[in-house]
């Protein structure tokens, strides 16, 4: 019952927020100097000409009603025209959607491969000389952020052992067999390692990036509570049974060590989703990031309220989704 | 041997050594700028583009860490770009712990509608990704050093605002508090002069924090070419030139990017370093 309460009042902040979120990216692209429509049109145009424009954009109605109009028609699923394109917002976001989706949760995957081998390594070396390297180590990667790995990576395995691509998602001379634009998942159903290969070489660098800030915070604390869960009476009852401190860490302090790093990831994740706009620029990657730059350089308005809300999607999606799994794992909540 | 509080401090002294060092190294280079630099940093001359630094075959003397593609010299221009940096850290910094801290105490000590206004605000901001946040708003105020500055106050004070409350909140149920209320104090004498500095601490360490970070997006706002006029040197605008030229010479992406780094890195250990300092549990 709790439980069900929980879940509905959640659900409704959440719905409060992302109508909040439309209400203020409406109101700040309405104060966007440099007006769109001048730009769309050839000079010498007619006042005629630029009132029929504004009429057919909605822009010579008040903001309030102008965005009551918006708001019904992204409620019906229709984001508008992009200015540049001239094609419906939604389905530009969309086609880029599924690149963004595959770097980020490359970058989670390799953020979680590197913070708990490194987590489960201090453990095992603790007190020693590799602990404090470590520690060391998470500290500098705690305080750089995804924007300078990025470059540090570029020149280091772009440019002086230039072994993997720095610009673009896939080496444009290839021809591509997909239907879909989840690139990376369909190349593996298809069996075509060829490509899976070039599109992981354009991958990695900027998943790495993104990755290295979220895998030090792992590592940090799943580091910690291991630590603890080793001095604790099941795990010295099995190292009295004669199990290897290794295997102590791995079958007995590990799975009591991941519920509280789980969440931490979840809430970690949307700031890795947030990086990717900058890093995809950064890697020249054909992604959600990197039209939106475009698009807010262009002063292309449909086309920015869309990918914002559709980050705003995602983001308190991916909260909801910690928040629902936490409270389904919390045995207190789950029993009251 | 030592013991591990004796081994936390002598690491956390470590730190704030090697970080206050180089942070007077930037804050001194910033504020001598002219007197320092060896050339104008505006000077462009193409018989000298992208000369190589002065250890390499084909340097030119004067040039220590070479020129750009438009024959400037990439010391003086870093230099130069140590004083937006620093302009952006203090301003922009001190601006949002302000704003921020003050939202988080309020909606910590007294909770009720504040708490829940501010709360909702705070959940909207974070739904947006701060970079396209950032962009977005300098699309919007125009470009310049004030724009950026407003810019990154707007978006970054839900960082203090967050923490801040979290830690009002926790303090508002230690005893001293109900004491104070028992000693007759008024709840804005006992918020500021009873709960506010046993938050000071947590403010200081978010507080260098944010310096670093609004010098990344800075850096950033520079690298799209969204924030200062291209003419005044930003270790944001070099890297973004250095990018570009990155197989003809690195020297102009590289040098940029570890005074970046460094000053970056500085500001959050120096911050962590004063926190481990006088966090009086580790003490």
């Amino acid at each position: 019952m709790l439980l069900l309460r929980l879940t509905l009042s959640r659900l409704l902040t959440t719905l409060i927020t992302l109508v909040g979120v439309a209400v203020i990216v409406f109101v700040v692209i309405r104060v966007v100097p440099g007006n769109p429509i001048a730009m769309m049109l050839p000079p010498g145009a007619s006042a005629a000409d630029i009132d029929r424009l504004k009429a057919l954009y909605g822009l010579d109605k008040s903001i309030a009603e102008q965005f009551l109009i918006w708001f019904g028609n992204v409620l019906h699923g229709d984001f508008g025209t992009s200015i540049t394109t001239r094609q419906p917002v939604l389905s530009l976001v969309l086609d880029r959607l599924p690149a963004t989706l595959e770097l980020s949760i490359m970058a989670l995957v390799i953020a979680v491969i590197i913070g708990v081998t490194l987590a489960i390594l201090g453990t095992r070396l603790r007190g020693r000389k590799a602990e404090a390297g470590i520690d060391v180590a998470n500290g500098i990667g705690l305080s750089v952020p995804d924007f300078l790995w990025g470059l540090a990576l570029i020149l280091l395995f772009g440019v002086i052992w230039p072994v993997f691509q720095i610009s673009g998602r896939v080496s444009p001379r290839l021809e591509l067999p997909f239907t879909s634009q989840f690139y990376l998942f369909e190349s593996i159903v298809r069996l075509r390692f060829d490509l899976t290969a070039d599109l992981l070489s354009h991958m990695f660098m900027p998943a790495l990036a993104l990755a290295l800030p979220l895998a030090a915070i792992i590592s940090q604390l799943l580091k910690q509570s291991l630590k603890e869960t080793v001095n604790l009476d099941y795990s010295v009852l099995a190292r009295t049974k004669g199990y290897s401190e290794t295997r102590v860490i791995l079958s007995e302090a590990l799975p009591n060590s991941i519920l509280p790093t789980l969440t931490l990831v979840g809430v970690q994740f949307t700031f890795l989703i947030g990086g990717t706009i900058i890093v995809e620029r950064l890697f020249s990657y054909e992604g959600l990031g990197n039209m939106a730059i475009d698009a807010v350089i262009n002063r292309d308005l449909p086309l920015i309220q869309g990918i914002v809300i559709l980050f705003a999607i995602l983001f308190t999606f991916v909260n909801l989704a910690v928040d629902m799994t936490y409270a389904f794992l919390n045995p207190k909540l789950r029993h009251a | 041997m030592l013991d591990g509080r004796g081994l936390i401090r002598r690491r956390a002294g470590a730190r704030l050594w090697l970080s206050g060092l180089w942070l007077a190294l930037f804050v001194l280079a910033a504020v001598l700028a002219p007197l320092i630099s060896p050339q104008d940093p505006l000077a462009q001359d193409l018989m000298l583009e992208r000369l190589p630094p002065a250890w390499m075959a084909g340097s030119e003397p004067g040039y220590w860490l070479g020129t750009d593609s438009l024959g400037r010299d990439v010391l003086t221009r870093i230099i130069y770009g140590a004083q937006v940096a620093l302009a952006v850290a203090l301003v922009a910094g001190l601006a949002t712990c302000l704003i921020g801290s003050a939202l988080g105490l309020v909606a910590g000590f007294y909770r009720g509608w504040a708490d829940r206004i501010i709360s909702r605000i705070v959940d909207i901001w974070m739904a947006f990704p701060p970079v396209l946040f950032a962009i977005l708003l300098i699309a919007v105020l125009g470009t310049g050093l004030s724009s950026v500055i407003l810019a990154i106050v707007i978006i970054d004070w839900t960082r203090f605002c967050r923490v801040v409350r979290a830690e009002t909140l926790n303090q508002s149920k230690m005893d001293y508090v109900h004491s104070a209320k028992v000693a007759g104090f008024t709840r804005l004498r006992t918020l500021l002069s009873e709960i506010l500095p046993n938050v000071l601490p947590t403010i200081v360490a978010l507080l260098t924090l944010e310096m670093g970070i609004a010098i990344i997006v800075e850096a950033i706002l520079s690298f799209v070419n969204l924030s200062i006029s291209t003419d005044q040197s930003t270790w944001g605008g070099m890297i973004a030139e250095g990018r570009t030229s990155i197989h003809q010479a690195w020297w102009v992406l590289v040098f940029p990017l570890i005074a970046l780094f460094f000053t970056v890195l500085s500001f959050a250990q120096f911050g962590e370093g004063l926190r481990e300092r006088f966090d009086p549990v580790l003490r």
